[in-house]
């Protein structure tokens, strides 16, 4: 049953981004590509060749399969609603944040090993932004260790419920929320940045991997997928009463996961994204909300 | 105000070479720099030089806004003399006396920056070249540089930009052009047959096809003495504020894409297009290649077409004036647009801007209004102007140029039933007037457009002249990025969106 969370994991990455395209081909009136579409890309670039570029070393070749590893052992410690997740332990969230932040290290260097000026750029933006990112994560699940006990993911989940309690309520509210918002800084879209632009001195993550290509490239799409998937799963975690058997739990991460990519395409459709410079003040607003959680449970527990 | 120049209008001629009196040198400094320091209201439109009876003769052609003329004098250039650069004085000239120096050795004393402006060498000193080409540099431990292009990420021309930044900020920005250089002017003196001359004249810059190809035609017809009849004359300007009104919408559309609207940038795009189809429907061709020949008209507007037109235009004007209405009250996108990219009016001035990066710093020049040719003369045109010089003001030109070039075709449309004319075929044979020139002005979507052409004494075209409005307007974008966030770049480059072709000729 454990695998069996992770697998709807991985199906759900799958679905997602072309979910996204369509959501916003939709509002543009657009024909679109199919669902399929980020699929087909990397099946093409899974079959094409590999450039180096001169001036790169090992770590620009070795950082995509690192970075996507990092997340599939992040990935391992999720839950899926009552049944536990493949790997846990006491204090697991931590261990989450920075093996998702070792992987983010490895794609910073191996944009600095280019030599770009461009890819400097991005990398500088990535380091700052995913730095003010942090504490919300933390504060967030800290608030939910307090309320619950645990300092496992598969604990804090198994123990959480939503009930008729009103601060439970505004908690999980709160928790969505800054899971939601942490989602869009971690997995580089509007209003944070904008996967679909061509202008590199604009980009934080796709300036990134301006020079991998075929193989190393498809890597690093896969994990940015799986990336979005693990956020949709934690807030389904937050928002299913565990009780439930798993016909409705199933239909509920479906509906959750839908719900997410639905909400993404529309903000994708319908505001511009932010000036690089109110990017900090956008992230760190998210640390402050959670920061509202944290303070909601102390006076709880009192 | 006295001294001694030729006064010649807008499209009209031909004169007489000979007509254009010859300054001694510090003569023809002083009457530059008195002319256009007394008076805002002239500019200069082209300051060039031409091989004329074996010498180089220095042209230089002032715009003067309040009375509708061009000012023309000129002065002879011998070989290693030295002369005094008037940029020191009016930085507006600093193009026009490095595109001289390159192109005819002058030498100038006192010019901040004689560097070349199309080659990627010097022609006088050939060991500089682009390889190690002297870009301008600040020193500093914190600073970095950013170099991007020649090649650059989406479909678009190439050119070389160089940052100076400071983490995000942007202390100086460079721009070095030329890799489009063609060499359309001496193509214009070298092909034999008229037609290939008006097919050149659509290619200088590809979204200005109309605005070019009219200075183009008005040039011939003044040199040839001959002049449109007013059928003719409204159809053409009608093909213009089509142009204007497809590259505005164009552009709202690809300001909305920077900064990741996708709702504007999709309704813009397909607005857009309905207007292309439009001018496709009539000519043939979306961009209007074709549609404008000297002398005549292959494509005559029919009734049929005329009506399709003015249904297209109400029914895009309504659209976009529906989207903008969006687009300018979303207030994630005006904290993207306002207070970006700056230019105030009096850098504008400085600059030589022209055309809407002009108006939207308030600065008004319209070539329409002051220098009216073909039918805008009879026709009401009001000259829109923004007072900021932000990003958005230079959104908002666009949003209400597009409302003004509708109600001008409207406008043109009325007064074309009311010319019920045969229009004749174009006449490409018609004889030129010997030693005689002839300059004609038109108000492209970006700007004054200005060609100027002299001919020999067998009556041939012996030296052409164009110049784009991007030549002034590059160093609009320059000053506007200061500053800024580098992110910030290419939304002001788009808000401006130059050409590069049209600059590198």
């Amino acid at each position: 049953m454990r695998l069996l969370g992770f697998l709807f994991l991985i199906v759900s990455a799958l679905l997602i981004p072309g979910f996204i395209l369509r959501i916003k081909s939709i509002a543009a009136g657009r024909k679109g590509p199919g669902i399929w579409q980020p699929y087909r890309d990397i099946a093409i670039l899974f079959a094409k060749g590999q450039v180096f570029s001169n001036t790169t070393g090992l770590i620009f070749q070795i950082a995509p399969a690192i970075n996507l590893s990092c997340i599939i052992a992040a990935a391992m410690l999720l839950p899926f609603g009552r049944y536990g997740s493949l790997i846990s332990f006491d204090g697991d969230f931590v261990y989450f944040l920075y093996i998702l932040a070792l992987g983010r290290f490895f794609s910073i260097i191996s944009a600095l090993d280019t030599g770009s000026s461009f890819e400097g750029m991005g990398a500088s933006r990535e380091a700052l932004f995913s730095m003010l990112a942090e504490p919300a994560f933390f504060i967030l699940f800290a608030a939910l260790a307090i309320v619950t006990g645990h300092t496992s993911f598969s604990g804090i989940f198994s123990e959480y419920t939503i009930s008729g309690d009103h601060n439970i309520l505004i908690m999980t509210l709160i928790g969505v929320f800054v899971l939601f918002q942490s989602s869009l800084v971690e997995t580089c879209r509007v209003p944070v940045d904008d996967p679909k632009t061509h202008l590199e001195l604009t980009m934080i993550h796709e300036v990134m991997i301006l020079d991998n290509s075929g193989f190393d490239k498809a890597l690093i799409h896969i994990a940015t997928y799986l990336k979005q998937a693990m956020y949709g799963l934690l807030i389904y975690n937050l928002i299913t009463p565990f009780k439930l058997n798993l016909v409705f739990q199933i239909i509920i991460f479906v509906l959750v996961q839908a719900l997410y990519a639905i909400t993404a395409g529309l903000i994708e459709s319908f505001r511009a994204r932010n000036k690089m410079n109110r990017n900090p003040k956008f992230i760190l607003t998210i640390s402050a909300v959670a920061w509202i959680a944290f303070v909601i449970i102390l006076i709880l527990k009192k | 105000m006295k001294g001694s120049y030729i006064e010649i209008e807008n499209n009209s001629g031909p004169y007489r070479i000979d007509d254009i009196p010859v300054l001694p040198y510090s003569d023809f400094y002083n009457q530059t720099i008195t002319f256009m320091r007394e008076r805002d209201s002239i500019h200069c439109v082209a300051y060039f030089g031409i091989k004329y009876q074996n010498r180089i003769r220095i042209i230089c052609l002032l715009a003067d806004d309040t009375n509708g003329k061009i000012y023309g004098y000129s002065f002879i250039y011998n070989d290693n003399e030295t002369l005094d650069s008037v940029t020191k004085v009016l930085p507006q000239m600093h193009l026009f006396e490095r595109e001289v120096h390159e192109n005819f050795g002058v030498r100038y004393s006192g010019h901040p920056w004689l560097k070349p402006v199309r080659y990627s060498y010097d022609r006088l000193n050939t060991d500089q070249v682009i390889e190690n080409y002297p870009f301008y540099r600040i020193e500093g431990e914190e600073l970095h540089e950013v170099g991007v292009g020649p090649v650059h990420a989406g479909v678009i021309e190439p050119g070389h930009f160089r940052f100076i930044c400071h983490g995000e900020k942007v202390f100086h920005l460079e721009i070095q052009l030329g890799y489009q250089h063609r060499g359309v002017e001496n193509l214009m003196v070298q092909s034999v047959k008229p037609l290939q001359k008006c097919i050149l004249a659509e290619s200088v810059a590809g979204d200005t096809v109309i605005g070019h190809t009219i200075a183009h035609a008005q040039l011939i017809e003044s040199l040839a003495g001959i002049k449109a009849g007013s059928r003719l004359q409204i159809e053409r300007c009608i093909a213009l504020e089509l142009e204007r009104i497809a590259v505005h919408i164009g552009d709202t559309a690809a300001l909305c894409g920077d900064v990741a609207y996708q709702l504007g940038q999709a309704v813009c795009e397909a607005l857009r297009t309905s207007v292309i189809n439009t001018t496709q429907l009539w000519c043939g061709n979306r961009f209007g290649k074709g549609l404008i020949r000297p002398g005549g008209s292959n494509y005559p507007l029919n009734a049929e077409t005329a009506k399709k037109i003015s249904e297209m235009i109400s029914d895009t004007g309504r659209r976009f004036e529906d989207i903008t209405e969006r687009i300018f009250s979303l207030t994630s996108l005006m904290a993207r647009f306002e207070d970006i990219g700056t230019v105030t009016a009096l850098q504008a001035k400085k600059a030589g801007a022209t055309g809407m990066a002009a108006r939207s710093s308030g600065v008004a020049r319209d070539i329409r209004v002051t220098h009216p040719f073909q039918y805008y003369q009879k026709v009401n045109v009001n000259t829109i102007i923004q007072q900021k010089g932000d990003v958005l003001s230079r959104a908002l030109q666009r949003k209400e140029e597009v409302k003004e070039s509708i109600r001008i075709i409207n406008q043109l449309l009325v007064v074309w039933q009311e010319n019920p004319e045969n229009i004749s075929k174009p006449r490409y044979d018609v004889p030129l007037k010997p030693d005689s020139f002839s300059v004609s002005l038109s108000e492209g979507w970006r700007g004054e457009i200005c060609h100027a052409a002299f001919t020999s004494g067998d009556g041939k075209i012996m030296s052409y002249k164009i110049k784009d409005p991007s030549f002034h307007n590059w160093l609009m974008l320059a000053l506007a990025v200061r500053n800024q966030e580098i992110s910030d770049f290419p939304l002001c480059n788009k808000s401006f969106n130059l050409s590069y072709c049209g600059h590198d000729l």
